[in-house]
């Protein structure tokens, strides 16, 4: 029986390659994107965890706090504890290398402690070295990949930035422990100290426990006597935060690519339905000789599902491919900025891959499910009759199922994300699609009425057809109407993105001119000497000073990055909503968004703050827009921060100048002033074509898909188009009898394809916009936590609307020609 | 003298620590002389207490233990516990609590002759209050877990928890120290550049638990204290040294070593001969004199150490038999050195007149400078 079945039906696919091949590479091309986000996404958080891993070692905990460090007292207390067995302290910086773009994390250890906790970690030296060298404070130990990422052997020497000063490191041997991908440089604790200006701050503790010792215990333990700011975690905690940072970034992806998917099961169904419709009389012959109900049903699924495994295996394939091809050229974040550090490669993940499979042969099966049911559900003697595949053709509208959609979609938008995931939002999304579908057959005859009203006769064919047999539209449209809807949501919400990032750099670099010393992570920062330089500089008029450091809230969250810098009570801020405070000597504190929403602030609310290891207390007193920090940042009054921690320090200057300066002139007197290597001098220009030029490469991946996923909508028509032509040879016959020149008849599928394009377009920009709402208001606020100002590309979307019909109706011509060039006597006689 | 491990230190690309211990014990070779150490020179008196704590302006320091012990069944075993100071110069102006110039490095060991082959255990660190340190003014070292100190009874105590044992034990000592060599300088070598100030505390009576295998020991026995510092001890061309250290059963002790050249050859001996009722005999190099009798070839590193020997010490001569063969210390693979350390007994005419420790070092690889 497989054999017949085989026979009877798998080889039906060989007699519509061209379809067959859509369907296919529709399918492919789902499972790729998909697998591919997948892959890159899995090996870098791979790469990552394992340098996670690597710097956690054997510890059983890890003691953390703030970027900027905290008190190396902590280190003494913890060593001597009875369940600590041992402890390593680590100073870890974030080394700026003047000269080069990169930077590199350096970490600065005991190596008689790091020995026993994190042996991975430990340097070694050169053949030739002396013995005591690992101790001196000027040598440095790279990993290999640290050696290969710098071009520095052995003997060769490394700038460092600490501050202004540029300090001069020995390379004098290697970190063996590091894995392959790890670019990481170890040091004296006593030298980095030293040599960062760091004496006295540690950046972390690692702990090993005695044998017998409960983690849970000491971990309760130590969370009630580490001062504020500083928390105890355990080491897989690390590698967490960094998943959870980019999981939202995955997630979407993953989404877009589930989105393709779909396309690729409206195709299946695309070609299947007419498959279905034109093997019409076949079937019900099958079922007369015998062959049974579920043997149909099972055959046309089968052919489904062999559309969906084998676009499934060259997905597989292409995916790994892509995997590789984009590390190689963008990095395992595909731009996105979350896993600096590791250079990840593609390997082969056959989990994911597996998934992939069936997903794809689930694509092939439910697109085949529906033109199956329907086929078997006619009785054979009316299939055996001379079928009109308008019967099947003409679908009714479906108003209800459409509101209901709506509705369903407009409900979905309400629930919180589940486990920082947006999941009802993808649910809207999808709903939004159905009904867009849902809409298509009564939506043609709306939309369609135009051509209705028109005397000419090849539009009142079109018009005639279209209406009397929506199915068509549906049939040939559905493809579209996903692909468009997906291509405009993406084009309204990364526009509206765009803009809002936009608007929020203008008003986040208000000064003339921007001096850092290094990004904020990073060891250079600008002393108070510094900025009086700066200040006694010639044409400059003021300075607004910016400080960064990160907290750790002690709820176990990301940590928040802190922003001190002069607030102008809220003015100098990009404010979304402000109040005045109602009285109270408290300090004040702006919120982000994402802070609001992940510590579950509003305006008044009072939050403490672990600043220089003590707890205070501040009231919120406005929510600021940041696009730059997902995980939530604070910012309070530089003058309170400076009083509080006793740091002055500054990361970032911005700096007036006096009225009629020159920019340049000034930039390069600053320059002179500060010394070149050691600062960055830029213009807000600059930093915002910069800004949007990053902005613009992370959704590089996206736009891609959006024109891959037209395209194949496009085909779709095409297909879709070819096969009705085929079907329809005898009403052609038939017209050409009637006096229509072969030329008209193309003309009139031409127009019949453009109105299926411009109905599945319009029906698609509408739920796209639809969609859009969702993106921006449900699924990015509630992955990333930002709110943005929704913009309309209306340009655009009308052009790529116009060439969308416009190039379907050329592929409704063009895929129809075949069907035309037989004689029309021969069509018409055909079914006769 | 009781500076082992240092021995091979062939070990350029190893791992930073090892060449580091190395370092540390084999008290810097003459190559690396530096005027920023004090010399060692004679006719300095040695106050106490003061004198049995750190020198931390002197290169290297040690205070070393060994001795026997016999828990309440009778069982006889050896030990041996060391902790070590190292000047490094390294990082002396650098502000940073963590600056290396200071290292404490400690070692321990157990011969157990039911096991037939030593157990150790060693840590090493920066010096860093309150974690580790050598104090000075009084003896007190400590590592962790690990310490040595002088109480102000005049007690000697030591806590050390290695991997596979640990003890905790008390010494009284019952004598004033001994000096050894002139007045406690002690030359080393033929120039006497090379030398240390060095004085034996012989004769501790030891009290205390020891914990081997799970099980608590509650121990007696007899012990030796060395305390040597010293600047720059190891003279250029040596390969390495042969040391006892022996309790007499009568009351007095005997402290004798050989510096051995490449060819083990003797460079320079001396010693400290005690005997109740006498004056002490500081033993010039010519009346000291060590043959080996008998070699043990060890399995694990195919090493030939001679175990047994005959000593001339003071006009007397000696037999030295071990409490076992197999005392070799094997720690190439963490501080690349490898040695014979162990518990020996002292024969005289065929009766055993004393109980002690034997190092030798020098006998794997050659000697690296």
């Amino acid at each position: 029986m497989t054999q017949a079945l085989w026979k009877v039906f798998i080889t039906g696919l060989l007699g519509r390659r061209l379809a067959s091949v859509l369907s296919l590479l529709a399918i492919t091309l789902g499972v790729t994107l998909g697998l591919a986000v997948q892959i890159i996404h899995g090996a870098a958080l791979e790469e990552f965890g394992r340098g996670m891993r690597l710097l956690a070692g054997e510890a059983d905990l890890q003691v953390v706090g703030p970027r900027a460090g905290f008190d190396e007292r902590v280190y003494l207390a913890l060593a001597q504890r009875a369940d600590v067995a041992a402890a390593s302290p680590v100073v870890e910086i974030e080394a700026r290398l003047p000269g080069r773009e990169a930077g590199l994390r350096i970490h600065g250890v005991d190596l008689f402690r790091v020995a026993r906790v994190l042996p991975l970690l430990m340097p070694a030296a050169e053949a030739d070295e002396g013995r005591l060298i690992a101790l001196e404070p000027d040598r440095v130990f790279l990993s290999a990949a640290a050696r290969e990422a710098l071009a520095l052997g052995p003997g060769d020497t490394l700038g460092v930035q600490s501050g202004l000063r540029e300090a001069t490191l020995r390379v004098s041997g290697s970190v063996p422990g590091a894995a392959a991908g790890q670019v990481l440089a170890v040091m004296d604790i006593a030298g980095a100290q030293q040599v960062f200006d760091r004496v006295g701050v540690l950046t972390r503790v690692d702990l090993k426990l005695v044998a017998g010792a409960r983690r849970e215990d000491t971990m309760a333990e130590l969370g009630r006597l580490l001062p504020p700011g500083v928390e105890v975690r355990l080491p897989a905690a690390g590698v967490a935060e960094t998943s959870g940072l980019s999981r939202a970034y995955h997630v979407n992806l993953t989404m877009l690519a589930a989105i393709a998917l779909l396309t690729g099961a409206f195709l299946v169904f695309s070609t299947q339905y007419l498959s279905v419709v034109r093997r019409g009389r076949e079937l019900a012959f099958l079922r007369a000789m015998g062959m049974e109900r579920h043997l149909v049903m099972r055959g046309l699924l089968l052919e489904g599902a062999v559309l969906g495994l084998l676009g499934g295996v060259l997905g597989i394939v292409l995916a790994h491919g892509l995997a590789a091809w984009a590390f190689s050229l963008v990095g395992g974040d595909l731009g996105a900025g979350y896993f600096a550090h590791v250079t990840p490669s593609a390997r082969f993940m056959p989990g994911a891959s597996l998934g992939y499979l069936v997903l794809g042969v689930a694509a092939g099966v439910a697109g085949a499910w529906l033109p199956a049911s329907q086929a078997v559900a006619r009785p054979p003697a009316q299939g055996l009759r001379a079928a009109d595949e308008r019967e099947l053709l003409a679908a009714r509208p479906r108003w209800g199922a459409t509101l209901s959609c709506l509705v369903l979609a407009l409900l979905a938008c309400w629930p919180g994300p589940i486990g920082g995931i947006p999941l009802f939002g993808y649910v809207a999304v999808a709903l939004v699609l159905a009904a867009a579908v849902l809409s298509l057959p009564g939506g043609v005859k709306w939309l369609a009425a135009p051509l209705g009203l028109s005397s000419a006769v090849l539009a009142r064919l079109a018009w005639s057809r279209v209406t009397a047999a929506p199915g068509q539209v549906v049939v040939a449209g559905a493809g579209v109407v996903a692909s468009v809807a997906l291509a405009v949501s993406m084009a309204i919400m990364v526009g509206s993105f765009r803009d809002s990032v936009d608007d929020w750099l203008a008003k986040v670099l208000p000064s003339d001119l921007y001096v850092r010393a290094s990004s904020s992570a990073a060891s250079g920062f600008l002393d108070e000497e510094a900025v009086a330089r700066v200040v006694a500089t010639e044409g400059v008029a003021g300075v607004v000073p910016v400080r960064y450091d990160s907290l750790r809230m002690g709820d176990a969250s990301l940590p928040v990055t802190l922003i001190a810098r002069p607030t102008a009570g809220g003015e100098a801020l990009p404010v979304v909503s402000q109040r005045k405070p109602s009285g109270g000597d408290l300090p004040l504190v702006w919120i982000t968004e994402a802070m609001a929403d992940l510590h579950r602030l509003g305006i008044g609310d009072p939050l403490a703050l672990p600043i220089a290891g003590r707890e205070v207390r501040f009231v919120v007193a406005g929510v600021t827009r940041d696009y730059a920090r997902q995980h939530g940042a604070v910012i309070i009054e530089l003058e309170d921060y400076r009083r509080l921690s006793g740091d002055r320090l500054t990361n970032d200057l911005g700096v007036t100048l006096l009225p009629g300066a020159d920019v340049d002139l000034v930039a390069g007197r600053l320059r002179e002033v500060l010394g070149e290597r050691v600062v960055e001098i830029s213009l807000p220009s600059q930093i915002r074509a910069i800004s949007l030029e990053i902005f613009d490469r992370t959704f590089l991946v996206t736009y891609l898909m959006q024109a891959v996923a037209v395209l194949i909508g496009l085909f779709g028509i095409s297909t879709t188009f070819a096969a009705l032509a085929t079907s329809r040879r005898k009403e052609f016959g038939m017209l050409r009898h009637l006096g229509l020149k072969r030329r008209e008849i193309g003309r009139l599928l031409a127009l019949e394809g453009g109105v299926t394009a411009a109905v599945g377009g319009v029906v698609g920009t509408v739920a796209g916009g639809a969609i859009a709402l969702v993106l921006v208001e449900v699924i990015n606020r509630q992955s990333f936590h930002w709110s943005m100002d929704l913009a309309l590309p209306f340009g655009p979307i009308l052009a790529f609307g116009l060439t969308l019909v416009v190039l379907a109706a050329a592929a409704a011509r063009l895929s129809a020609a075949q069907a035309m060039r037989g004689s029309a006597v021969a069509a018409v006689r055909e079914d006769w | 003298m009781g500076v082992s491990r240092l021995s091979i230190r062939g070990l350029g690309r190893a791992v930073v620590v090892s060449a580091l211990l190395c370092l540390v014990l084999i008290g810097l070779p003459a190559v690396l002389a530096d005027d920023r150490y004090p010399p060692v020179v004679p006719g300095k008196a040695l106050v106490f207490p003061y004198d049995t704590g750190a020198h931390p302006d002197y290169r290297t320091e040690w205070w070393y233990i060994t001795g026997w012990l016999r828990d309440a069944e009778g069982v006889e075993r050896g030990f041996q516990v060391t902790f070590f100071r190292v000047r490094t110069l390294l990082g002396e102006d650098n502000p940073s609590r963590f600056a290396p110039s200071q290292l404490i490095f400690a070692h321990a060991a157990v011969a157990d002759p039911a096991r037939g082959r030593l157990l150790h255990g060693e840590r090493v660190a920066r010096a860093l209050d309150p974690l580790a340190g050598a104090a000075v003014g009084r003896t007190r070292a400590w590592l962790d877990d690990w310490s040595l100190e002088l109480d102000e009874a005049g007690h000697y105590l030591t806590e050390v928890h290695a991997e596979d044992f640990a003890f905790s034990l008390r010494f009284d000592p019952p004598t004033d120290p001994v000096l050894n060599g002139d007045e406690g300088w002690s030359q080393k070598a033929p120039d006497p550049a090379n030398a240390s100030y060095y004085y034996s505390r012989p004769q501790l009576a030891v009290s205390g638990t020891l914990e081997l295998g799970g099980k608590a020991h509650t121990v007696s026995g007899h012990a030796w204290l060395d305390h040597e510092w010293s600047s720059e001890i190891l003279p250029e061309g040596a390969s390495g040294w042969d040391w006892i250290g022996v309790n007499l059963h009568d009351g007095g002790s005997l402290m004798a070593f050989q510096m051995r050249d490449h060819e083990h050859e003797s460079m320079y001996n001396a010693g400290t001969l005690v005997t109740p009722g006498r004056s002490l005999q500081v033993l010039r190099p010519n009346e000291v004199r060590f043959e080996p009798r008998r070699g043990w070839v060890s399995p694990r590193s195919g090493i030939r150490y001679p175990v047994a020997w005959s000593v001339e010490a003071g006009g007397r001569r000696f037999e030295i038999e071990p409490l076992m063969d197999d005392q070799e210390l094997d720690s190439r693979a963490s501080t690349g050195a490898i040695y014979w350390e162990g518990a020996i007994r002292l024969l005289e005419d065929g009766f055993e007149v004393g109980q002690g420790y034997l190092e030798m070092t020098g006998y794997g690889e050659r000697l690296r400078m």
